[in-house]
């Protein structure tokens, strides 16, 4: 039976506004939640442990404050949470260093994560982690299934591909073609009295720095037109000032 | 000066245009970038010809034959030269980066839109902010097309070196996607229609001035979970797919934070609306206030004698 792990993230609401105050993103007073393609990976975990028996652990790295995504998590159903204690800034290689680590202690034998995080939006952390630990890995999967053997369903050249591997493997996922299942009140209930397994892991130090985070540049006013006639004019700018046709 | 090696972008087994880019941006650090195309036959490495590379290595593996991540990643650690690695941004790309990385125990800057020095710059917070990080040494930098000119000339002809790589998976079968239309996320083009659509039958409205001017049909979310006949795959926003076309159009859109999360950073955006306090328009380049009815008509006539 699988020892499933699944990698949870803390990041902004997608829907707050981002402001910037000096040269950093100010988050101070913005909701935090689990990033939206993490759903996806604790209901791909989720759906593993009913069809192979096993347990189900969400880790994730932070602080305190990430607990809250862990108990959600909890709520869900996973069977066990673990934080990793950090609160410096880390790059992809330290990140990814501390999650083979922590992996390792807990025995996993498959990792799930979002395709990607809803701040960085760098989808690394996943293939990253394979590699790390030598495990196969497949990225931007919206299906699972697991009745004879284990195999995912991911994009590859305009069409979809249906791969089978075996484990240990890290997958990614994206938005699939299923619901997420909600906690219930027994689950919330469970998740308030669920004590976190904090651990320390040793952060190598990072190659990368921010330097500094800032607002997109504002487009300059576009001009704007009344009623659908204007659309002829509109074509033509697109052929003669955008030359973009 | 740092050493800089541009994977090329593989579309179809042969070299994606863009390749020309992502060495117009390794050429940001000074020097002849290298350039290896992962190939089956190394026939396909031909596209890298002229694309400014200062030489030019034809990785030639079984391994390729599949998107494999670890069989691409090990395939192309045997054969890729020391230094700072270059891809491109698809989700393929992005993916096979981070593996390099890791392999080589390397940092990876993803999407980056700007190079400056040590200095890059991505979007984060889907377009919401942008981030500009410094590297020290060696790393792995995804570059995000359409924003580097191409680079030209240099090298044609590939050094032909064989490689074997670690492949993991293996491919059951492959499924035709639902819809044969261009994928929202390749195309230069892309016209979406939100809920100010009506019902989804309307849509053959957008699909008609695709096909006029060579686009692909994208959705919103609203238009997405409302409608079961608009599947996901079409849906571009923070959920679904990031897109970065020369042209944008928003049918119906009102502008939702996370729709525009998803198409924010195309070149020209043109809005159609017939709410004039609809949000797309603070982002649009050329606004119309119609309702689609009015619009799609005029806009596909005059489209259409444009195009011949």
């Amino acid at each position: 039976m699988p020892n499933i792990i699944v990698l949870v993230k803390q990041v902004p609401d997608t829907n707050a506004k981002i402001v910037v105050s000096g040269d950093r993103v100010d988050l101070s007073s913005v909701k935090m939640v689990m990033s939206p393609y993490d759903e996806f990976a604790v209901e791909t975990a989720m759906k593993h442990k009913e069809a192979a028996g096993g347990e189900v652990t969400a880790l994730t790295v932070g602080g305190a404050g990430a607990d809250k995504i862990l108990k959600d998590a909890k709520a869900i159903g996973v069977d066990h949470i673990v934080r990793v204690e950090a609160s410096q800034e880390m790059d992809s290689n330290a990140l990814q260093t501390v999650l083979a680590q922590a992996v390792t202690e807990l025995g996993g034998e498959v990792v799930y994560c979002g395709k990607s995080a809803a701040d960085t939006g760098a989808g690394s952390t996943g293939p990253g982690l394979a590699e790390r630990l030598g495990w196969t890995s497949v990225s931007n999967v919206i299906g699972a299934t697991f009745d004879g053997g284990f195999s995912v369903v991911t994009p590859s050249g305009g069409d979809h591909a249906k791969m089978s591997l075996s484990l240990p493997a890290v997958i990614s996922c994206d938005k699939g073609d299923f619901k997420v299942r909600k906690p219930n009140v027994k689950g919330i209930m469970q998740a308030k009295r669920a004590a976190v397994d904090v651990r320390s892991i040793e952060v190598p130090a990072s190659s990368i720095t921010v330097v500094n985070q800032s607002l997109p540049p504002a487009k300059p006013a576009g001009k704007t037109y009344e009623g659908g006639a204007a659309a002829a004019e509109v074509a033509n700018l697109l052929r003669d000032e955008a030359n973009v046709l | 000066m740092t050493q800089t090696i541009v994977i090329a972008e593989m579309s179809n087994n042969a070299v994606h245009s863009s390749t020309a880019e992502l060495v117009a941006a390794a050429k940001t650090f000074g020097g002849e970038p290298t350039v290896v195309v992962p190939c089956v036959d190394a026939n396909q490495a031909a596209g890298a010809a002229n694309m400014g590379a200062g030489s030019i290595i034809a990785a030639k593996s079984g391994a390729f034959t599949h998107y494999d991540a670890k069989g691409w990643a090990s395939a192309l650690d045997a054969v890729v030269p020391q230094g700072t690695l270059i891809t491109g941004a698809s989700p393929q790309s992005k993916d096979l980066a981070a593996r390099l990385a890791a392999r080589r125990g390397l940092s990876v800057v993803q999407d980056a839109v700007a190079i400056d020095g040590n200095n890059i710059t991505s979007p984060v917070y889907s377009g919401k902010a942008m981030q500009t990080v410094s590297i020290t040494g060696p790393a792995v930098i995804s570059v995000r097309s359409n924003v580097f000119a191409p680079a030209s000339g240099g090298a044609g002809e590939p050094t032909i070196v064989d490689t074997t790589g670690d492949v993991a998976t293996s491919v059951q079968e492959f499924m035709a996607r639902a819809s044969e239309r261009l994928d929202v996320a390749e195309a230069n083009i892309v016209i979406s229609g939100g809920r100010g659509m009506g019902s989804p039958e309307n849509f053959v409205h957008l699909e008609a001035i695709a096909d006029t001017i060579g686009a692909a049909v994208g959705a919103s979310r609203a238009a997405v979970d409302t409608w079961e006949a608009i599947p996901h795959a079409m849906q571009v926003g923070q959920t679904g797919k990031t897109v970065n076309p020369n042209l944008y159009i928003a049918v119906g859109i009102s502008g939702a934070i996370q729709h525009l999360a998803g198409m924010r950073s195309s070149k020209y955006i043109v809005a159609i609306n017939k709410d004039a306090d609809a949000p797309i328009f603070q982002h649009a380049d050329y606004g119309i206030v119609a309702t689609w009815e009015e619009a799609l008509p005029v806009l596909h006539d005059s489209l259409k004698s444009m195009m011949g």
